[in-house]
């Protein structure tokens, strides 16, 4: 497309032509155009972002579902009780749960650590013609597209890894239900990460990882289902802070039913509207740390 | 001073920042007007902390004018961002290049964003990196380039849409004087080309060099504004002429005042500051007043009219760059 400047020439009084903006920006093309970008980026990191995603949970099944029951009955025997589930049965949405989250979150902290400090590169973004709230949506967008390539990537791994008669048993009786949790955790995950990475203070996140991240993991239902936890029933009360636990469950529902798991009312409930407010949410803060 | 032609490209009445902190409010700009006309190379000049930064900031819809109004091709920036921002390239004072793209793609996507298609935004952006002689840099990572470069690349970035306004915020801050001559060059070309450019700099020289008219601003408030030339008569076009003693500024220098030639003379402590129409001899008198009264001379400078004197008579004080 070049400019076709010639019919409001006359107008300007200046010694030259004065320029014309090209192309035709619509909210919805910048938004694309935003988004080839995100994608652009994560194809040429895409070694590097996803190996760090997948090697925590190859790690975690190849100890405890593969090289523990081989050794011992210790880490296993938790879950396998009589004719009961494998640990990897539990270990399945539960890891892919973590990965979601850990990396819906990470997609968006990290480069808004980057975008906020003070070269503030985010003006970048902010300069392209769509209101600023749109420009959180997108970020939460590719987050989450990032979180659930994540979520996928460590499918294979957590079915495959695993000691003879250790196999999870997954039945996915309801598709419709495994991609609402995947795309619902993948979002509520990047609209959290957005949500918190506008709150901190940049130098400070690294104590997120210690205080926010680290915590959610070990106590998000991931290696254990929420059900099971009725013997620490103050644990179980205090762990429904925690919105990786409704990602776990809801893909504990989705991917292994028979292991007893919370009410779609619950985790659903949770997963929607709980997106929907931490966007909402994370959209208003992002806005009010782009424009001051 | 002449009043700009009817419609100003950019415009600003009664323009208010004040900055909330914890210890109170900081006024940043406090009742900027300005009007800025098509095709013109208008410079905001003023020392560090002005509210330079503030006012294109405002200008550019990323700060939020506390009251008053601004203008950008005829769009209020508050009420329609996203129209002001289709019309507009910012090169900023930060480094904003993103580091995850190359050069090429920096502009590639900047084009996109604008809502060219790829193929015409690869286009243009080697163009446009031809034009700014960055044709070697095209994929090189924005954290290689040297500051002249980075700066290059912003303002290719900025005119990847051709905007009808380039704000351009400190573009040669912290850049070695051969490297920004060239980037002088450049945009003197650019206006040529019909580009409005708004341009803040705390460099008199630049400001003197580049800008059709040049508004000074300290402390948030318009100080004056007109063509450069407008701004040395209406100052008065004085020379400055400051000595420095080391004692007691002698009384004899208040006789300065009668004398021809001599607009207004000041006397701080340890120093008198002679503003001058006909300066030849008054260096000279102030020397000899002060050994008559026993003084020594510790300093001494003689300004020819430039901005930096227009900027020494609104305000008394020497520009602080």
């Amino acid at each position: 497309m070049t400019a076709t400047d010639s019919t409001t020439d006359a107008a300007a009084p200046a010694p030259a032509a004065p320029p014309v903006p090209i192309g035709r920006p619509t909210l919805a093309r910048t938004f694309l155009a935003m988004m080839a970008r995100e994608v652009r980026v994560m194809r040429k990191n895409f070694l590097s972002t996803f190996l760090r995603v997948v090697i925590q949970p190859v790690l975690f099944v190849f100890v405890f579902a593969y090289v523990l029951p081989k050794i011992s009955t210790g880490g296993a025997s938790f879950a396998q009780q009589g004719s009961g589930p494998t640990f990897a049965t539990i270990l399945v949405p539960g890891l892919i749960a973590s990965s979601i989250v850990m990396q819906g979150m990470m997609a968006v902290i990290f480069p808004l650590m980057m975008e906020l400090s003070w070269q503030r590169s985010i003006t970048d973004r902010a300069l392209a013609p769509v209101p600023v709230p749109l420009l959180a949506v997108q970020k939460i967008v590719a987050a989450a597209l990032q979180a659930l390539i994540g979520g996928l990537l460590v499918f294979p791994a957590v079915l495959l890894i695993h000691a003879e008669g250790q196999a999870p048993s997954i039945h996915v009786g309801n598709w419709p239900l495994l991609v609402l949790m995947m795309v619902c955790g993948s979002l509520l995950s990047a609209a959290g990460g957005l949500l918190l990475g506008t709150l901190m203070d940049p130098q400070k996140m690294q104590v997120l990882f210690a205080l926010v991240l680290l915590p959610m993991t070990m106590l998000g239902c991931v290696y254990y289902p929420w059900a099971a936890m009725d013997g620490v029933r103050w644990l179980q009360i205090v762990v429904l802070a925690n919105p990786m636990v409704y990602v776990s469950e809801g893909l504990r529902a989705a991917l292994t039913p028979q292991i007893e798991h919370m009410p779609f009312w619950a985790y659903g409930s949770v997963l929607v509207l709980g997106t929907l407010l931490l966007g909402w949410w994370a959209t208003r803060t992002f806005t009010k740390r782009v424009l001051t | 001073m002449t009043a700009p032609p009817p419609e100003p490209t950019v415009r600003t009445v009664d323009l208010h920042k004040t900055y909330s902190s914890p210890r109170g409010d900081v006024p940043a700009v406090q009742g900027l007007d300005l009007a800025v006309a098509p095709g013109e190379f208008f410079g905001l000049l003023g020392p560090n902390g002005a509210g330079k930064s503030t006012t294109i900031g405002m200008l550019t819809t990323l700060v939020v004018p506390t009251s008053g109004r601004a203008e950008v091709c005829g769009f209020d920036v508050a009420a329609h961002p996203v129209e002001v921002k289709r019309r507009i390239g910012v090169a900023s004072q930060n480094n904003t290049l993103d580091n995850d793209l190359t050069g090429a793609e920096n502009l590639e996507f900047r084009g996109r964003y604008f809502g060219l298609n790829a193929k015409d935004a690869r286009r243009r952006a080697d163009e446009l990196l031809d034009m700014f002689g960055m044709g070697d840099r095209r994929d090189g990572k924005p954290f290689e380039l040297s500051g002249g470069q980075a700066r290059r690349l912003m303002i290719c970035r900025a005119l990847m849409h051709r905007p009808e306004v380039l704000f351009l915020d400190e573009p040669t801050a912290g850049l070695d004087p051969q490297t920004r001559v060239n980037l002088w060059e450049v945009l003197r070309d650019l206006q040529q080309q019909g580009q409005t450019i708004l341009l803040t700099t705390h460099y008199m020289e630049e400001a003197e060099a580049l800008c059709d008219r040049v508004a000074v601003v300290d402390h948030g408030k318009l100080l004056a504004s007109g063509t450069v030339a407008d701004l040395k008569a209406e100052a008065g076009a004085d020379t400055v002429i400051t000595v420095g003693y080391d004692g007691p500024v002698p009384e004899g220098v208040a006789a300065l005042r009668e004398r021809a030639g001599v607009e207004r003379v000041e006397v701080t402590d340890g120093q008198v500051r002679v503003f001058a129409r006909a300066p030849e001899g008054v260096l000279g008198e102030l020397v000899a007043v002060g050994s008559a009264a026993g003084v020594g001379v510790t300093d001494a400078s003689q300004l020819r009219p430039s901005l930096e004197t227009v900027f020494l008579t609104l305000t008394g004080r020497e520009y602080r760059e």
